[in-house]
């Protein structure tokens, strides 16, 4: 146990010194907030159904969090740690596996709730965001859905052989979900078509499922699944991909 | 005594590459013994499958009496291990790198003055990526010091550094042994197994082909010492054959070699001097254990 803290202790603070993922994961996110609440707000808005534009963006940039942690940050970090050597050197150690595999699981958990946590103050703060209807449920999806997509991350970082392919095709998925999924604009605002494409992508539901609990207190059915879904179909995927070498 | 590691026809292959073929050897306590061969030969095959980092094919390992496959926990508490390939986060502290790597092991040695002894407290809070390749390789041997291991395993320690750096570690290995541990060296360099190891094995093609001391090997190849000089026009090599030990006498130009072995220089000299020559260039070379790797396999050890 002792063991593992260390880990997660020392893993986080290598991620707190990467500037680009501090960037991507905390930064960003937050000034996407501050730039479009700087532009329409927290008003109410009829195109938005009757909910602010904050409201709206919050659970959809936690969404981004999510999305760029399992599609970029994971992958990439394991790749290259594959590549370098630095598995290699631990599985020289008396170190479990499992062990190495479940800090970086938790240090990308305490990334993700530290970037939503940092936009839910900020939103409270500066923008009268609104209170969420199910809080502990929010924070039970946001947990899970970060589960899910680390389980793609895990995919990922098993079947692509090298780091820059996985940072190749980590930006292929994740570009596109960003836009379309409602994580970064409302797809409330897009056409009925892309809408409906948006459904096949599974950061939508993220942002659904989070979007669900925070504004009407329930949990999207659907989305649920498809989560749980994503999540069970990448474990079982990565046990039989994922490479130390 | 027992030896600390008994190897028997270990045998690993990839796909088709016979990466090793049929390996044996023992290595007994507290002594310096050197893998040696070219690269790709199958020496870091050979000793990653001896920490159970790779499950061989056939053959059986044992190491300070444990199985590497099935007690692979136990082993690695009492070894040391400096990888080849291996590197460690770019951004991480050398302080924070040992203090993790402490939690791993039941039992450690302090890390703090590990830093003192491999030189490396000036740069405590140095990150991975900034340090030299010299003090990269410290770092690794001090974490592979960390557990105050039985035997300690080093995969071409000094490969990519210069020659004073290359001679510092050196003089580190033979620490690592006068402390009673028992040091297995990887390395494609001849001179390093020539400097440091008490026993070597020559590996070549995933095979054994010579396994014996360094000065052992050296004699058995009884290619004894050479001796050249510079001669003048007509000088009569003749004189030279009936010498104690000349075995061969080669002539090209004025450039002349003497082949032999026992005191060949002395005798050489004292018939140049009967006839009062005394050349500027006279110089005498032995024979060495890249002599030893071409005669065993027709070729040169180096790439």
């Amino acid at each position: 146990m002792k063991t593992l803290w260390k880990m997660i202790w020392t893993e986080l603070k290598l991620q707190l010194r990467e500037p680009v993922g501090v960037f991507f994961t905390l930064a960003f996110p937050l000034m996407l907030l501050f730039i479009f609440g700087s532009i329409y707000g927290n008003e109410p808005s009829d195109y938005l159904g009757g909910h602010g534009s904050i409201d709206i963006s919050v659970p959809g940039y936690i969404g981004m969090i999510i999305g760029t942690i399992g599609m970029l940050s994971l992958p990439i970090a394991l790749s290259t740690y594959r590549e370098q050597g630095i598995l290699r050197r631990l599985q020289a150690t008396p170190l479990p596996s499992s062990i190495i595999l479940w800090s970086q699981v938790a240090v990308n958990v305490i990334m993700t709730l530290l970037g939503a946590s940092m936009l839910v103050i900020a939103g409270f703060v500066v923008y009268d965001l609104s209170v969420p209807q199910a809080s502990l449920g929010l924070l039970l999806a946001v947990i899970l859905s970060g589960f899910s997509f680390l389980a793609v991350g895990f995919v990922l970082a098993g079947v692509l052989p090298t780091a820059r392919s996985a940072q190749a095709v980590g930006m292929a998925l994740f570009y596109p979900m960003l836009f379309l999924s409602g994580a970064a604009m409302p797809r409330q605002v897009m056409p009925e078509g892309v809408q409906k494409f948006s459904e096949l992508l599974p950061l939508t539901h993220v942002v659904k499922l989070l979007e669900g609990l925070w504004l009407d207190g329930v949990w999207n059915q659907t989305s649920l699944a498809v989560v749980v879904g994503l999540l069970m179909v990448c474990l079982v995927i990565s046990r039989r991909t994922f490479r130390w070498e | 005594m027992n030896p600390v590691i008994a190897v028997h026809n270990l045998r690993k292959t990839y796909g088709p590459v016979t990466a090793v073929d049929t390996i044996s050897f023992t290595v007994q306590p507290g002594e310096i013994f050197a893998i040696v061969g070219p690269n790709g030969a199958g020496k870091t095959t050979a000793v990653e499958s001896i920490i159970g980092l790779r499950k061989p094919d056939s053959g059986d390992i044992r190491v300070l009496g444990l199985d590497p496959q099935t007690q692979s926990r136990e082993l690695k508490q009492r070894i040391g291990i400096q990888l080849q390939q291996a590197a460690l986060p770019s951004r991480i502290k050398v302080w924070e790198a040992l203090a993790l790597f402490a939690t791993f092991y039941d039992h450690t040695l302090a890390w703090e003055p590990l830093l003192e002894t491999w030189g490396l407290a000036e740069k405590r809070n140095a990150q991975f990526a900034k340090l030299s390749g010299g003090q990269k390789q410290r770092l690794f041997i001090a974490l592979a010091l960390l557990n105050d291991p039985e035997v300690v395993f080093l995969d071409e320690l000094t490969t990519g550094l210069d020659p004073q750096a290359r001679h510092t570690t050196w003089d580190a290995v033979r620490a690592i042994r006068e402390q009673g541990k028992t040091v297995i060296l990887v390395t494609h360099f001849m001179e390093e197994a020539e400097q440091l190891a008490d026993r070597m094995a020559i590996i070549d093609g995933g095979r054994v082909v010579a396994l014996d001391t360094p000065q052992a090997l050296v004699q058995g190849l009884q290619a004894g010492s050479r001796v050249r000089f510079t001669s003048y026009n007509g000088f009569d090599v003749g004189l030279l054959r009936p010498l104690p030990g000349v075995t061969q006498v080669e002539q090209n130009g004025r450039q002349i070699t003497v082949h032999g072995s026992g005191p060949l220089l002395s005798h050489v000299v004292s018939a140049l001097n009967s006839q009062n020559l005394a050349p500027a260039d006279l110089s005498v070379e032995q024979a060495n254990l890249e002599d030893v790797f071409l005669a065993l396999t027709g070729r040169q050890i180096r790439d």
